[in-house]
C-alpha cells in the first residue's frame, strides 16, 4: 500500500464530502437529499458487489442476503435493545460477517455456475425464513414501528442535514476502504484468481482462502449498506433480501461497467433515476427495467465505463503511433 | 416444527399414500422442467434463467386454452406448442447473442426477460392468483388405495409424466437424433465439421427443453394457482434438481426430483415453516459430499 495514494484517496474522499455538504446548503430539498441517501446505500452495495463479481470473477446471486440480514439485525438491535446508534453498529457488522464466513466457506468450494446458484439458493433461503418466523420478524410486513435514533458524539440522526452527511461520510470511507482493497496485494491476487485461478494457486496463492475473504469483505459492506437503508427507511423489509435486489446488483454493475471501481456507482445513479422517472409515469416497472438491460446486454456487451474506457484507450494509442511515425 | 404429525402420517398408510402420491406428481412435473433444463445447459452451455418463464407462460397459455375451449387435451397442446414458438424466437433472436460470452452476460439477459415476462403476464392476465380448475373428464370419485384418496387426474399425471419422461430418453438413446444432440454437447465443434446444421440443432433441443417446461407448466395447471411470478421457484428448485442429480445424468434427475417432491410432501407436514430450509440443507450436504452430484457422469 502506497502511502501516497492513500493520502490521496483521503484527500479525494474529504473533497467529495465537502462538495456533498456544499451541494446541500445550495439546493437543500428533500427529494436532493433522498437520491443522495439511495445512491450511498445502493452505490455501496453494487461496489461491494463487484468486488466479488468484477475483481475475483466470482458472480454472486445472493449478496442481498446480507444486505437484508445487516438491515435486519441493526433495526432489531436498535428496536429491542437499548443501544446506541455506534454499538449497534459495530455489533450488526459482527454478526453479519460471521454469517458471512459460514456461507462463505459453504459457497467457495464451487465455481462458475454452481457457486452462483448457491449463494441463490441461500439467499432464498434467508428470505423464506424472513417470512416465516413472524413473531421474530414481522413475516411480510417486516420490522415496521419505527427505528429509534439517539443521538451519539454530538450527531443527531433525526435532523436530515446530520443523516445526510452521515450517509455520505460512511458511503465515502467504505469506498476509500475498498479502494484500498482493491490496490493491495491482496487485490491484486483477487484479480489473478478471477484471470486463472490454477496459475494463481501454481504460484502459491491461497485460493480458497483469499475467496472467503473477499466473500467475507463484500458481504461487510453490504451489511453497511443494509444499516444505511434501514436508517433512511426506519425499519428493515423482506424485499431487502428478496433476489430482485441481488438482480439490481448486478445490473448496476453491468450498466456502469465491472472493470472500473466506479463503474458500479455510475450504474447506481442510472438505476435511481430511471426508477424514479419509471414509477412517476409508468405502472408496470419491470417491463421497463427489463427492456433496459436487455439494451444494455445486446447493445453495448460492456458497462459505460468499460466503454468509455476503451474509447479512450483506442484514441491514445492512435496517438501514441502517430506521435511514434518520423 | 410438527413432529408429532409426521410421525403420525408416516405410521399410517392411508396418509402414506396420499402424501406419497403428492410428492411423486410434484417430483415428476420438477423432472420435466429440470430435464429441459439440464437439456439446455448441457448442450447448448447456456444458463437458462428463463426457463421458469417457460413453465409459467405454458401454464397461464393452458388455462386461457382452457377457458377458451373446455378441452384439456386443447390446454396442453397449446401450453406446449405455444412455449415452443416463443421459445424458438427468444433462441433465435436473443439467445445467440450470447451463447458464447460470460456467463453473467447470459445470466443478466435472462433476468431482463424474466422480468419482461412477468410483467406481460401481469398485464394480460393481472396479477391475483387464477385457477384453471379440473377439467370435466376427471371430476369422479376418487380412488382409494389403503384408505388414502387418490384424484383420477393425479394417476394421468403420473402416466403423462412418465410418458414424457420415457420418449425423451428413447429420443435421446435411441435415435441418430438424440445422438447428434449428445454428441454436440461433447464437442460442438466437432460435430458442426462433420456437416451437420448445428445451429438448427441448437434451436431445436432449446425448444425442446422448454417444451419440457411448458408440458409440465400446462399439466400442473389443473392443480396449482397460477401467478405472475410462480416460474421462479420452480427454476430454483430445477437447479437443485441438476446440482443434487448431476449434470447429464437422467436417473440423476429423476431421483433427485423424486426426492424433492417428497421432501416437499412430507416436509411440509412436519415443519411447515421451513420446509425451504430442509431442501436447502439437503442441497448443501450433497453438494459437500459429492460436489459434482449424486450420479455425476462429466467431471464439470
Amino acid at each position: 500500500m502506497h502511502k501516497a495514494s492513500l493520502l490521496r484517496d483521503v484527500i479525494v474522499g474529504i473533497i467529495v464530502v465537502i462538495a456533498a455538504v456544499l451541494l446541500n446548503m445550495a439546493i437543500g430539498t428533500p427529494m436532493l437529499r433522498d437520491l443522495a441517501l439511495r445512491l450511498c446505500s445502493l452505490g455501496l452495495f453494487a461496489v461491494s458487489l463487484n468486488l466479488l463479481v468484477g475483481y475475483t470473477g466470482l458472480l454472486s446471486f445472493g449478496q442481498a442476503t446480507f444486505y437484508g440480514a445487516g438491515a435486519y439485525m441493526f433495526t432489531l438491535l436498535m428496536q429491542k435493545s437499548g443501544l446506541g446508534i455506534p454499538s449497534a453498529f459495530g455489533l450488526t457488522l459482527i454478526g453479519v460477517s460471521l454469517l458471512a464466513v459460514v456461507v462463505g466457506t459453504i459457497c467457495v468450494r464451487l465455481t462458475g455456475v454452481y457457486f452462483t446458484f448457491l449463494t441463490l439458493a441461500i439467499q432464498m433461503m434467508f428470505y423464506s425464513m424472513l417470512i416465516a418466523w413472524s413473531s421474530f420478524t414481522g413475516g411480510e410486513q417486516g420490522l415496521t414501528g419505527g427505528l429509534p435514533k439517539p443521538p451519539f458524539l454530538g450527531i443527531d440522526l433525526t435532523n436530515p442535514t446530520h443523516f445526510y452527511i452521515f450517509s455520505v461520510s460512511v458511503f465515502v470511507v467504505s469506498l476509500v476502504i475498498l479502494r484500498r482493497i482493491v490496490a493491495s496485494p491482496f487485490g491484486a491476487s483477487l484479480r489473478m484468481i478471477r484471470d486463472n485461478a490454477d496459475r494463481a494457486l501454481f504460484l502459491g496463492v491461497p485460493v480458497q482462502r483469499y475467496k472467503l475473504f473477499a466473500f467475507v469483505v463484500s458481504s461487510l459492506f453490504a451489511t453497511v449498506a443494509g444499516i444505511l437503508t434501514s436508517l433512511f427507511v426506519s425499519g428493515a423489509f423482506p424485499n431487502f433480501a428478496y433476489w430482485l435486489t441481488s438482480g439490481d446488483g448486478l445490473f448496476m454493475i453491468m450498466l456502469g461497467g465491472a472493470s472500473n471501481f466506479f463503474g458500479p456507482v455510475l450504474g447506481a445513479i442510472v438505476l435511481i433515476v430511471l426508477d424514479n422517472l419509471i414509477n412517476v409515469h409508468i405502472k408496470h416497472h419491470g417491463l421497463v427495467l427489463g427492456v433496459v438491460i436487455l439494451f444494455v446486454v445486446l447493445g453495448m456487451r460492456k458497462g459505460i465505463l468499460d466503454y468509455l474506457a476503451e474509447i479512450f484507450a483506442s484514441y491514445s494509442e492512435r496517438s501514441a503511433t502517430r506521435r511514434s511515425q518520423p | 416444527m410438527d413432529i408429532e404429525a409426521l410421525g403420525q402420517c408416516l405410521s399410517s398408510a392411508s396418509c402414506l399414500v396420499t402424501q406419497g402420491m403428492t410428492g411423486m406428481i410434484a417430483g415428476l412435473l420438477l423432472f420435466l422442467v429440470a430435464s429441459g433444463l439440464t437439456l439446455i445447459f448441457g448442450v447448448l452451455g447456456f444458463v437458462n434463467f428463463v426457463h421458469g418463464s417457460f413453465y409459467m407462460i405454458g401454464a397461464y397459455f393452458a388455462y386461457s386454452a382452457f377457458q377458451a375451449t373446455d378441452s384439456y387435451v386443447a390446454a396442453v397442446v397449446a401450453g406446449t406448442l405455444g412455449v415452443g414458438l416463443l421459445a424458438v424466437v427468444f433462441e433465435r433472436f436473443f439467445a445467440t447473442r450470447v451463447y458464447d460470452k460470460d456467463h453473467m452476460l447470459q445470466i443478466l439477459l435472462c433476468y431482463a426477460f424474466i422480468l419482461i415476462f412477468d410483467d406481460l403476464v401481469e398485464v394480460i392476465w393481472g396479477n391475483d392468483f387464477i385457477s384453471m380448475g379440473v377439467p370435466q373428464q376427471f371430476v369422479r370419485d376418487p380412488y382409494i388405495i389403503l384408505g388414502g384418496v387418490i384424484p383420477p387426474l393425479y394417476v394421468y399425471l403420473i402416466g403423462i409424466s412418465l410418458l414424457f419422461a420415457l420418449a425423451l430418453s428413447l429420443l435421446m438413446w435411441k435415435t441418430k437424433l438424440g445422438k447428434t444432440i449428445r454428441a454436440a454437447a461433447q464437442n460442438r465443434d466437432m460435430v458442426s465439421a462433420l456437416g451437420i446444421n448445428t445451429t438448427l440443432l441448437f434451436t431445436l433441443v432449446f425448444a425442446l427443453g422448454a417444451i419440457l417446461a411448458g408440458a409440465s407448466g400446462a399439466l400442473a395447471a389443473p392443480v396449482r394457482s397460477l401467478t405472475p411470478g410462480m416460474g421462479f421457484d420452480i427454476l430454483i428448485e430445477s437447479f437443485i434438481v441438476t446440482v443434487i442429480g448431476g449434470m447429464g445424468s437422467i436417473v440423476g434427475g429423476l431421483v433427485a426430483s423424486l426426492l424433492i417432491g417428497m421432501v416437499r410432501s412430507f416436509g411440509g407436514i412436519g415443519f411447515p415453516l421451513f420446509t425451504e430450509g430442509l431442501i436447502f440443507m439437503m442441497t448443501a450436504t450433497v453438494l459437500l459430499l459429492r460436489p459434482n452430484g449424486l450420479f455425476a457422469r462429466r467431471a464439470d
